[in-house]
């Protein structure tokens, strides 16, 4: 008798490959998820986001206006999408996401800085993410001083000498202090939420298959849709009181206002929760077991925190990146939650993540029921 | 189809994924009659089973079920079998009580107090009712599986396997208690592996590779067969058991215990046989009527695999 036998631990090891082998869905979690992680976040993630859409709200159009406008066109932080007449579209557009800076020169600028008034060059931000905001507000000060330097020279040279011979300032919207927490909060909720609920109905329809209760359940005089609502709307009323404790300690804890409408949140939350079962329910069809529905669920949990813009600026993100982005429902509920939350938005503000969620809702639900079809014989 | 049966089945056929599980299944069971149903593992029961319920759809075929069309009633069948599939399929962490309350439910039964206390008392479980189901032995979990499957008074129970992995005490409380519920007029159809259960049926039905090969009361099997056999016994059976089977490939062998069987349907051919063993050999030879399991092996060793790969694939 030996005490360690080399050959039976390699049999058990032997035994333990084989295993992983013929479990498809494990083996493809260990060897293909790593890599297209790897891929997928490390090209995709960028902290310094540029190209972030920009208005202008032109009440001069004097060569310095053009010039500071050019200048920042050129420097990629900035770009310029169109122009609004009047303070209230552009603070439409910052709520609403269209736009997240908005660049107002004041009636005669050119002329009151010729003159040597100083007058004030307004920016308003969209803080909301404050890394966002933050690299593009940095490098504002920089390429106005290139805007100048470049138009204020020859018989205008005097004016371009030090002190400035205007100011920039710069308002930050809905998260004036930068605090993380007021960025990552609101977000947290659809990731908190998708987590638990993905994962808990794929497992609750998987156990009972794995279990080997669905036959027996099935073999009485239920009905498909009973079975389905009775498992689901349990998980419903999770949702629910996870999200009153949520929202609650939000703002006991972390101070985060809810400024917008209470009934385009709840319209949004019911739509999200949906979507969000309709997944579960969908991976519960391509899955055999609890393990395997776990792993898929966790699988997908990746994605909605690494692209959907909770963690890094979804402006950040090349454009394969967003687009993959877009597809993920966690990504249109934090964008919701965030317009409602911090920005004070209504149903009118969040038209447009509202679309999105249905169209991902609607997929999910043809491939879940042709899956569905398809395992009852 | 006979109007009046429990259960009567024309040319049922299932495939999944491209090979046959059930070919051109026919079947009549008689309202109030124990049915056997009989067949190696994997020979198409539980897909014929789920197929006379409505569990699944038939590919070909059509029958009736309690009078029921099994192609667009199965709603109907299904508020009147008892269907008991081969593995526990109650919760295990709800308990006994809870368990039987929910399919009560399931089959929309007013009174449901009442009806599972009765279940529990009929049961002997009336002081456990609130004891996890899991933590149940294997006999008992079987036994309450029944009690749950029978909770709605069906007038026809579907019983897979109801007694694998069971004791033998346990089989036999079980069996008592499907012959009694018979006694009430049910009719059963079980499928076993157990010969001892296979005799207590009125009649049984053999299924090998998803078709039928044959149906008829126990005792008349053997003879449906055509088949004879001779008892062996005493000292040095075990070489003789070798030898038998070198020498003719038509002559079946099948060991019970310290005892061989040998049988065939060719009498004279068995005659002679014994007749040269017996007169040389230390073993006694003795004529007797062939049991069902030696019907049954000889059935099964004729049949034609087809779940077999096909000649030269690769193991």
């Amino acid at each position: 008798m030996s005490l360690f036998s080399v050959s039976r631990f390699l049999a058990v090891l032997m035994k333990e490959f084989i295993q992983m082998r013929r479990d498809r869905v494990t083996f493809a979690m260990m060897i293909g998820v790593p890599l297209m992680q790897l891929v997928l976040f490390g090209y995709a993630i960028n902290t310094d986001p540029r190209h972030l859409p920009t208005l202008v709200e032109m009440a001069d159009d004097g060569p310095l206006s053009r010039a500071v406008i050019a200048a920042m066109d050129s420097s990629d932080y900035f770009d310029f999408v169109g122009t609004v007449s009047s303070r209230a579209e552009g603070d439409r557009a910052l709520r609403d996401g269209t736009a997240s800076f908005v660049v107002v020169f004041p009636p005669d600028f050119h002329r009151d800085v010729v003159r040597g008034l100083h007058p004030a060059l307004l920016v308003a931000a969209d803080a909301s993410d404050p890394t966002a905001a933050g690299g593009a507000v940095a490098a504002l000060s920089g390429i106005v001083q290139t805007a100048i330097d470049q138009t204020l020279d020859g018989p205008l040279d005097f004016a371009a000498g030090a002190p400035a011979p205007f100011s920039v300032t710069v308002h930050r919207h809905f998260n004036a202090e930068g605090e993380t927490s007021t960025y990552v909060v609101p977000g947290l909720l659809g990731i908190i939420l998708s987590m638990t609920m993905i994962m808990i109905t794929a497992v609750a329809i998987v156990r009972e298959t794995e279990r080997g209760t669905m036959e027996a359940l099935i073999a009485t005089p239920v009905r498909p849709l009973e079975v389905m609502l009775g498992k689901i709307l349990p998980y419903v009323i999770v949702a629910y009181v996870q999200t009153l404790i949520f929202l609650f300690a939000a703002g006991l804890l972390f101070a985060i206002p809810f400024v917008g409408s209470g009934w385009a949140f709840f319209a949004a939350f019911n739509l999200f929760v949906l979507v969000n079962l309709a997944l579960g329910f969908l991976i519960s069809t391509l899955v055999r077991s609890q393990m395997q529905a776990m792993q898929i669920s966790f699988f997908l949990i990746l994605p909605s925190v690494l692209l959907s813009g909770f963690m890094f600026p979804f402006a950040g993100m090349p454009g394969w990146a967003q687009a993959l982005g877009n597809a993920i429902p966690a990504t249109h509920f934090l964008r919701i939650t965030r317009k409602i939350m911090l920005k004070g938005a209504g149903l009118a503000e969040i038209r447009g993540d509202i679309g999105a969620l249905v169209v991902i809702m609607a997929i999910i639900v043809l491939v879940a029921l042709r899956r569905y079809r398809q395992t009852l014989d | 189809m006979k109007e009046d049966a429990a259960i009567s089945v024309r040319g049922l056929t299932k495939s999944f994924g491209g090979r046959k599980v059930v070919d051109g299944f026919d079947m009549d069971v008689p309202p109030g009659t124990i049915h056997g149903f009989l067949g190696p593992n994997g020979s198409g029961k539980t897909t014929t089973i789920r197929m006379m319920c409505g569990l699944l759809t038939p590919d070909a075929g059509q029958g009736r079920c309690l009078g029921y069309d099994i192609l667009t009633e199965a709603q109907k069948i299904k508020q009147n079998v008892g269907y008991m599939t081969q593995r526990f399929s109650l919760y295990e962490d709800l308990t006994i009580r809870e368990n039987l309350d929910f399919t009560a439910r399931m089959f929309g039964m007013a009174d449901r107090r009442r009806v599972v206390t009765q279940a529990l008392s009929h049961l002997g479980l009336s002081g456990r009712g609130d004891q996890l189901a899991g933590t149940l032995s294997g006999g008992w979990k079987q036994r309450l599986a029944l009690a749950a499957c029978t909770i709605h008074r069906p007038r026809l129970l579907l019983l897979d396997e109801p007694t694998a992995g069971v004791d033998p005490k346990a089989r036999r409380d079980f069996w008592d208690e499907i012959r009694q519920l018979a006694g009430q007029g049910v009719t059963a159809l079980v499928s076993t592996h157990y010969m001892d259960e296979a005799v207590q049926c009125d009649v049984i039905a053999y299924i090998a590779y998803g078709r039928k090969l044959i149906a008829g009361a126990a005792r008349d099997i053997p003879a449906q067969l055509g088949l004879h056999c001779w008892r062996v016994d005493g000292a040095g059976i075990d070489a003789l058991e070798a030898d038998l089977r070198r020498t003719d490939a038509r002559v079946q062998v099948v060991r019970f215990g310290d005892v061989l069987h040998v049988s065939g349907t060719d009498a004279a051919a068995l005659d002679a046989l014994a007749a040269r063993y017996g007169a040389t050999g230390p073993q006694r030879w003795q004529r007797q009527d062939p049991t069902l399991e030696d019907a049954f092996i000889f059935l099964m060793d004729r049949a034609a695999d087809n779940f077999a790969p096909p000649a030269g694939a690769a193991q």
